[in-house]
């Protein structure tokens, strides 16, 4: 990995690669190169040593693979100290929940996570458990991020509990997201983010991928031509429909 | 027969019929469901006493069940639901009015496959692959590996189970049977099956091998196997020389030549007859519009699209990919990304469908060169331009690839057939 190139550590895709989250790691790699910022996507196999990132990618999957994922992250606290050393984190769906403290993984049970963010995810009360959230979901960005409202589509059957310096990512418009009274949608903690939207959200919310940059390589050229953004919008358009919303108002 | 049965046979083959009549689509489906109405227990009646082979699987199944319909159709007539109706509806009507001497192969629904092999008996069971389908992701998939084991376990009639020997899923499934011929028949499509399904441990995966990290669980060694183009049957080596284009069909054609072989057709005899089998179900079919002439190719899942781009390097035609996002298709597009579509890089692709602009965002990250054309007839019509422009070597060769998924693959098909005899 040379030192000018900025790697993007795509962790474990086998097991978290079910709602194409892994396309992620692409959108990252082709917003730099386009800008002529080398960019390099290494994919981490379980069981493999994490590799030095400045981006790491945790994508969605089921109860077993989030199991070894939780283990293999938590081994010698690796994923802690990369943090703490300023690298990114953006961690979709399983992926946000390995992070947490502990995570429901069947009935009744509980595995513990990595402890990255100080967040808890349950199964919603037993009278609404067969509300899976299932669909397109538009969130409002917390408005110091200063971002468009983010669309994506949600599938989970997770309750996601912030607490202590956890911040919601943003409030639902449309959707479910944490599953909490306060509509809250996803997490911020420093450069770690969380978030239940697939798409992939960073493939859809362009400028969510480059928030994600910025803080790696500060301030980004624009991309040399509006092709890819463009067709981004397009694509938003028609999640907001879907959800029943139109632009109007962002 | 009883009289019973006869008079719910009678009531469905005649609203087949007058449902053909009226255009309401498959007519199999509403008289099959009419009859098993009227008598619950009729399929079972229908299969008795005769050779049923059942076909089931996440991709290739329709495929499967007409090459297999091809071998055993050197002995005579066969009973089959080549319409693609794979629930016991489509059975019923299947079975109904063929002689009992007359053998049977059925293709069957995944979710349906153990109450239909309870009912029908089979003398062989065909598992070809299991993996995610856009509506129903892993959970379901985990559900149906389950209840096809249970299905062996308690299986009285001890049917001969030819099963995909490189899927995890389908072995895992397949074991608990009195007798297995497994298949290597390949597995294009890896990413559903990280996960051992008996222990839960991590697989790992080589050439020809798969093996659990923490249970005995390994790839079992096959008696019929793919290899280099050649069918290899417990060491005879036999070359597929099948109409049907790419390597997932040549798999295909190893599991129905080990079903065939069960039934008493010599693999040789077996593969010969596959040869002419063209189209299936409009799939692979040359269909012809005004607007221009296409290969059709139908892509449901991540799993399906991989074995389709194996299937298009075998030509350089201008190429139509048409995606929607309906219930049947899946409502939600995110599996664009879990695609290669990055192998397409070099060719020119028109993008079209409800959802293409999904579709057209993945493409603009793959680096492939396209363009995002609204409506299937002007989409067709643009491509056909471009094929003008670079006129293709054959005269007989259709015009453009177009690859599909679910909702949008009927739309294409609908108005359209396919061209008789073409090579
Ligand atoms: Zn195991």
């Amino acid at each position: 990995m040379s030192d000018s190139s900025v790697a993007i550590a795509l962790l474990y895709p086998e097991l978290l690669g079910t709602y194409g989250d892994n396309g992620n790691a692409t959108v990252l790699a082709q917003r730099l190169r386009w800008r002529g910022i080398a960019a390099e996507v290494v994919t981490v196999a379980p069981r493999a040593p994490l590799p030095t990132g400045e981006i790491y990618l945790l994508g969605g999957g089921e109860d077993d693979p989030q199991r070894h994922v939780a283990r293999d992250l938590a081994e010698g606290g690796r994923l802690t100290a990369a943090v703490e050393g300023g690298a990114v984190v953006l961690a979709v769906c399983a992926g946000l929940q390995v992070l947490g403290r502990s995570f429901a993984t069947g009935e009744g049970r509980y595995a513990e996570g990595v402890g990255l963010l100080d967040i808890e995810t349950g199964r919603p009360p037993r009278d609404q458990q067969h509300k899976r959230a299932v669909g397109e979901a538009v969130v409002e960005p917390r408005r110091s991020l200063n971002l468009p409202m983010l669309v994506g589509f949600e599938n989970h059957g997770g309750l996601t509990t912030l607490r202590g310096h956890a911040l919601p990512l943003g409030t639902v418009r449309v959707g479910i997201g944490n599953g909490t009274a306060d509509r809250a949608e996803g997490v911020i903690s420093g450069h770690v983010v969380g978030t239940y939207l697939h798409g992939p959200v960073l493939a859809l919310n362009p400028a969510l991928a480059d928030m994600l940059l910025g803080w790696v390589v500060g301030e980004l050229p624009p991309l040399p031509d509006d092709t890819v953004d463009a067709a981004a919008e397009r694509v938003k358009a028609i999640r907001l429909e879907a959800a029943g919303l139109t632009t109007l108002g962002m | 027969m009883g009289v019973r049965s006869s008079l719910a046979v009678l009531a469905g083959t005649a609203a087949s019929q007058s449902s053909r009549l009226l255009r309401r689509g498959s007519g199999e489906v509403i008289g099959g469901r009419i009859a098993l109405e009227l008598q619950p227990g009729l399929l079972a009646e229908l299969a008795a006493d005769r050779v049923v082979a059942c076909v089931s699987g996440t991709n290739g199944k329709t495929t499967t069940t007409r090459l297999l319909v091809a071998a055993l159709a050197t002995r005579g007539p066969v009973a089959s639901n080549a319409g693609g109706a794979n629930m016991p509806e489509g059975h019923v009507v299947a079975l109904s009015g063929v002689p009992r001497d007359r053998p049977a192969v059925l293709e069957v629904d995944e979710v349906y496959l153990p109450q239909v092999v309870a009912a029908v008996a089979p003398r062989t069971i065909v598992l070809l692959n299991l993996s995610r389908d856009q509506l129903d992701r892993m959970a379901e998939t985990r559900r149906i590996v389950a209840a096809w084991r249970a299905m062996l376990v308690g299986a009285t009639e001890r049917p001969v189970v030819i099963a995909n020997a490189d899927d995890p899923l389908v072995t895992w499934a397949a074991m608990p049977a009195g007798r297995v011929v497994w298949v290597g028949a390949g597995l294009a499509w890896r990413s559903d099956a990280a996960i051992c399904p008996s222990c839960g441990g991590l697989l790992t995966f080589a050439a020809e091998s798969w093996a659990c990290e923490e249970c005995p669980l390994r790839r079992p060694e096959p008696e019929v196997a793919l290899r280099d183009g050649e069918i290899d049957v417990r060491g005879e080596r036999l070359p597929v020389e099948l109409a049907l284009p790419g390597r997932a069909n040549r798999g295909n054609a190893a599991l129905a030549t080990a079903a065939a072989d069960v039934l008493g057709i010599a693999p040789a005899d077996a593969l010969a007859a596959m040869r002419a089998v063209t189209g299936v179900g409009g799939r692979y079919a040359v269909h012809r519009r005004p607007e221009a002439t296409y290969r059709l190719f139908l892509a449901k899942n991540p799993a399906g699209w991989v074995e389709i781009f194996d299937m298009l390097a075998e030509a350089d035609r201008p190429l139509v990919l048409a995606i929607n996002a309906r219930t049947a298709d899946g409502r939600d597009t995110s599996w664009l990304w879990d695609v290669p579509f990055e192998k397409l890089r070099g060719r020119h692709v028109v993008v079209t469908g409800e959802r293409g602009a999904d579709l057209a965002l993945r493409l603009a990250y793959a680096e492939v060169d396209h363009e995002l054309v609204p409506g299937t007839d002007a989409a067709l019509r643009t491509a056909k331009r471009r094929r003008d422009q670079h006129p293709a070597a054959g005269a007989d060769d259709p015009d453009l690839d177009v690859v599909a998924n679910y909702t949008a693959f009927q739309a294409l098909r609908g108005t359209v057939a396919p061209v008789s005899g073409h090579q």
